[in-house]
């Protein structure tokens, strides 16, 4: 501590839809408290919610580790999912490879990965088929 | 009227009655109260006077501050303009109508329903709606309860806020202006009272958001006016004709009734102050689609459900029923003129960053980290007996200086075992000169 940069860690917990956005919630609350202008913590929250989301349908749970410090804020988001084989599909918009359960509950429109690019000043995808999926969100404050 | 402060609120504790409890401190939807020397304290700038706590207390020791009846005699002309959920709150009400006599019997010149205005409001409101389709979704600006909580914990929702008078501004103006005009008394002379169900509606008379200064001159709650009615309901032979409204306008009362009035499937209606501060999260996150416009009450059932209302809401709700039916036989709301400029505000709502911890970003940074150390050694278990609302709050208390960690019963009790163990041990410690048992070298 102390080097004044915060730190927060969350656990996504697998299959629990109604818990998801616990995390961008809880971090949208900590930006509050810090004064960051309202239009920049909706960008974070947003994005960081989508991600949170995927991590949830698609990666089995996971942990959102988040960065807070003078001139940004970074969400790394790692699940141990299957992994996304071709990232450049999965950014379309529409593409989505959720179960119909999923869409059935509004979920799954396949706008997750290009509303967390919308959003986000920085998107890095880092995945590997089989070992699972990084997401990493910056948002300059 | 009542006193004029800089964070004008209508919520107040009565200290006499306050036990210290725990109820309102939990209830509180922007973590306003704290129990400090055994009593009940608002975070004034905080409070959006939502009223949870009037309801939650089982002690009635929070009361909402608004006018008493006899503030009528001020004034020469006086005019009474009553909330649409009045009319829930009679058991043997035949009609409005006789509402409205005995309402007006009670010494009033002139009654002119809110329930009328917010028809008109609701002609501005589809205007609005159909004219911009960039803010999606519009949120309603009807419950000021709601725009204080976006306010304060929603700002990035401020845009979205429908900056329409609310009905009450709306039929206090009109009366006002009409009464001017048609029959030459000053405006000043005339006396508008609003019958409210809630304290947020004394509030955005005294402390207004949309306009520097609203034509209401009081306001009376159902509460302190009902037996007054009652009273003279039993009176009333031949009731006049008082009613104007239709069921567009009267349905406002309920949850969802702004929403039917305006003719459009695209709405989503959310009422009671949690659930409403679950849909704004779901609108921040980008996850409400299709939907045009938002009716958020501060209140479980909607006005009807007020914390300054008689009659329980859900049976408030099937009297309404009765009267809803009747206007809907009569229908007047075809009569309504169109929206008007007029109605939009000429103040603004701005984003009051209360739960800030300190202006400077970098200081802030530093005692969100002090929060986020001290909330992971707290228990967790939110217990309240700090006289905070959670262990993150205490925390949050402790870096802003007005709280300090033993104020954690539990962290006391730590600190009192680490005092008691280290006692043990210096007792078993004997100076040289009276311990026997020490040997030599030693």
């Amino acid at each position: 501590m102390s080097d004044g940069i915060i730190r927060l860690k969350f656990d996504i917990l697998p299959n629990d839809m109604s818990a998801a956005g616990e995390a961008s919630s809880g971090v949208k609350k900590v930006l509050n408290q810090l004064g960051v202008e309202p239009q920049k913590i909706k960008k974070a929250a947003i994005a960081m919610y989508e991600a949170e989301i995927n991590a949830v349908i698609h990666g089995g749970g996971g942990i959102a580790e988040v960065v807070i410090d003078k001139e940004y804020i970074e969400v790394k988001i790692r699940d141990e999912g299957p992994g996304i084989a071709d990232i450049e599909l999965a950014m379309q918009e529409g593409y989505s490879t959720a179960s119909d359960e999923i869409r059935e509950m509004g979920f799954g429109a396949g706008m997750g990965l290009p509303n967390m690019k919308r959003y986000s000043d920085k998107l890095v995808i880092e995945s590997e088929v089989g070992k699972g999926t990084t997401v990493t969100i910056v948002v300059n404050l | 009227m009542f006193d004029v402060e800089t964070y004008f609120h209508s919520v107040r504790l009565d200290e006499e009655r306050c036990k210290g409890c725990t109820n309102c401190i939990k209830r509180c939807p922007t973590e306003a109260i704290r129990v400090r020397k055994g009593k009940a304290r608002i975070i004034d700038e905080r409070c959006i006077d939502c009223g949870e706590c009037i309801r939650v207390c089982p002690y009635h020791a929070k009361k909402a501050i608004t006018d008493p009846c006899d503030i009528i005699s001020l004034y020469k002309y006086k005019v009474v303009i009553p909330a649409p959920s009045i009319y829930g709150q009679f058991k043997n009400a035949a009609s409005r109508n006789h509402i409205l006599t005995a309402l007006k019997a009670i010494g009033f010149d002139e009654v002119y329903e809110v329930a009328r205005a917010a028809e008109i409001v609701t002609n501005a409101t589809k205007e609005l709606i159909s004219a911009s389709a960039s803010i999606k979704p519009y949120i309603s600006s009807a419950c000021p309860a709601v725009v204080r909580l976006i306010q304060v914990r929603f700002p990035s929702l401020i845009d979205n806020i429908i900056k329409l008078e609310s009905p009450m501004e709306v039929a206090a103006r009109i009366v006002k202006k009409r009464i001017e005009a048609e029959l030459n008394i000053p405006q000043e002379d005339i006396g508008v009272f609003f019958i409210s169900p809630c304290a947020a509606k004394a509030t955005s008379v005294k402390a207004p958001y949309e306009t520097d200064k609203s034509f209401v001159d009081g306001v009376i709650s159902i509460k302190d006016i009902f037996l007054k009615v009652l009273n003279g309901l039993g009176r009333v032979k031949r009731p006049e004709e008082l009613e104007q409204a239709g069921l567009d306008g009267i349905r406002w009362a309920n949850s969802g009734g702004e929403s039917l009035a305006l003719g459009t499937d695209k709405f989503l209606a959310v009422d009671g102050i949690h659930n409403v501060i679950t849909i704004l999260e779901e609108i921040e996150n980008d996850r409400i689609e299709d939907v045009d416009f938002i009716e958020a009450l501060a209140c479980t059932g909607g006005c009807l459900g007020g914390p300054l209302t008689v009659e329980n809401v859900y049976v408030a709700k099937t009297r309404l029923k009765k009267f809803i039916d009747q206007a809907r036989d009569k229908d007047f709301s075809k009569h309504g003129q169109g929206g008007d400029d007029a109605l939009m505000w000429t103040g603004n709502v701005e984003y009051k960053p209360v739960m800030k911890l300190d202006k400077d970003f970098t200081k802030a940074m530093k005692k969100l980290e002090i929060l986020e150390t001290i909330n992971k050694d707290l228990p967790g278990l939110d217990c309240g007996a700090c006289g905070a609302p959670s262990c993150r709050a205490l925390a949050e208390d402790i870096v802003r200086g007005s709280a300090i960690e033993t104020d954690c019963i539990f962290k006391l009790r730590e600190k009192v075992r680490e005092l008691a163990v280290q006692m043990m041990e210096l007792e078993t410690k004997m100076p040289p000169v009276l311990d026997c048992e020490r040997k030599k070298g030693k």
